[in-house]
């Protein structure tokens, strides 16, 4: 288990500034398909792992994006739940490429959105306790660490981005889509 | 008191109070009211109710005559004469079709259930800017060939540009 290396962390190890990218949306094919695996230290790699970074900070309430949420196919995403009221265990800001679910109980039903689908919400039954294991980018370290409730969500719906998959296909029922409330 | 058994549907422009007065003229027939389902549709008020008592379509259609009366709601109201077709025992799935909105996704991919001997019980489409979405729960027949059947809807969704999943709907038992 890494969890204190994936805690300390932080994007300034990429060395890299980060540029805000643009966040596509569905029906965009990149969201469906599953993502190439990466070099995690590769030059290009380092800089979209800044960018992903830089991009999920100033997007408000955001607490993880995919490279496909930024137009490109690779399997690589970013997370940071840290401000969040539901977060348990949390690992700070990090960002792993190739990563994939080792472990995963004790599922629990809850509302999720996206910003690339930014006007529908739904309910997805995920599990709360959860193992992955990833490569750091830069340094292409691989990582395993548990995590639980807000975190271990967070991470499912990016693993999944990464597979090809949105929250739309794992929700619950018919009933379990929302609109999104807009206020004129 | 009479077994009778009502379908009561109300469609129209949304404002407060449909459902206060539609189920007030119910009540005053002494209608029980039993399965309902209500929903706004692009902003447009539906609904449909079962409801069971001791009437008859005119006197319901009267008492309900003041919901249609400014003209931007259509009531209608009809006798339910046979019983629910009891359930197969298959198992249970959840359906989600998405992609870039076009026409004929829905008939696409039903027809794939349909031919699958599929039961549709449960549907949900929503259209969000361009992006089309469908969420279907369906019982499969206890004989179907499970993998075939997701083959053959992700096929069907694949020829009308979307992208198919399918689930076992799971049931936390408690």
């Amino acid at each position: 288990m890494n969890s204190e290396r994936v805690a300390a962390w932080t994007e300034a190890e990429l060395g890299v500034e980060g540029r805000v990218l643009d966040v596509v949306r569905a029906p965009d094919g990149v969201l469906s398909a599953r993502g190439a695996d990466v070099d995690p230290t590769s030059a290009d790699i380092v800089q979209l792992a800044a960018d992903l970074v830089a991009t999920m900070r100033v997007s408000p309430g955001c607490v993880g994006l995919a490279a496909n949420q930024v137009g490109v196919g690779v399997r690589m995403f970013c997370v940071d739940v840290v401000e969040h009221p539901k977060t348990r265990t949390q690992h700070g800001t990090f960002v792993l490429c190739n990563a994939e679910v080792v472990e995963s109980s004790r599922n629990e039903r809850a509302r999720e959105g996206c910003m690339s689908v930014p006007d529908l919400t739904g309910d997805v039954k995920r599990a709360a306790r959860l193992t992955v294991r990833g490569e750091l980018p830069g340094t292409g370290e691989k990582v395993e660490f548990s995590t639980d409730a807000f975190e271990a969500r967070a991470l499912q719906h990016e693993i999944d981005h990464t597979d090809g998959l949105l929250f739309l296909d794992r929700v619950a029922g018919a009933h379990a889509i929302y609109p999104r409330q807009t206020y004129l | 008191m009479s077994t009778d058994l009502y379908a009561v549907t109300v469609l129209g422009h949304d404002r407060p109070g449909i459902i206060a007065a539609t189920t007030a003229g119910l009540a005053e027939l002494g209608l029980n009211i039993e399965d309902s389902t209500m929903t706004l549709l692009r902003g447009h008020f539906a609904m449909m109710l079962l409801c069971r008592g001791g009437s008859d379509v005119a006197a319901i259609e009267r008492a309900l005559a003041p919901l249609a009366a400014g003209g931007d709601l259509d009531v209608a109201v009809r006798p339910v004469a046979a019983g629910p077709t009891p359930a197969a025992g298959g198992s249970a799935w959840v359906l989600t079709v998405h992609g870039g909105d076009r026409s004929g996704i829905v008939s696409a991919v039903v027809t794939e259930v349909a031919a699958a001997g599929g039961n549709i019980t449960d549907l949900t489409t929503r259209l969000a800017g361009d992006l089309y979405l469908l969420v279907a729960e369906l019982d499969l027949p206890v004989d179907a060939d499970v993998a075939a059947v997701e083959r053959a809807i992700r096929t069907a969704a694949e020829r009308v540009g979307v992208t198919a999943t399918l689930r076992l709907a799971e049931a936390d038992e408690l």
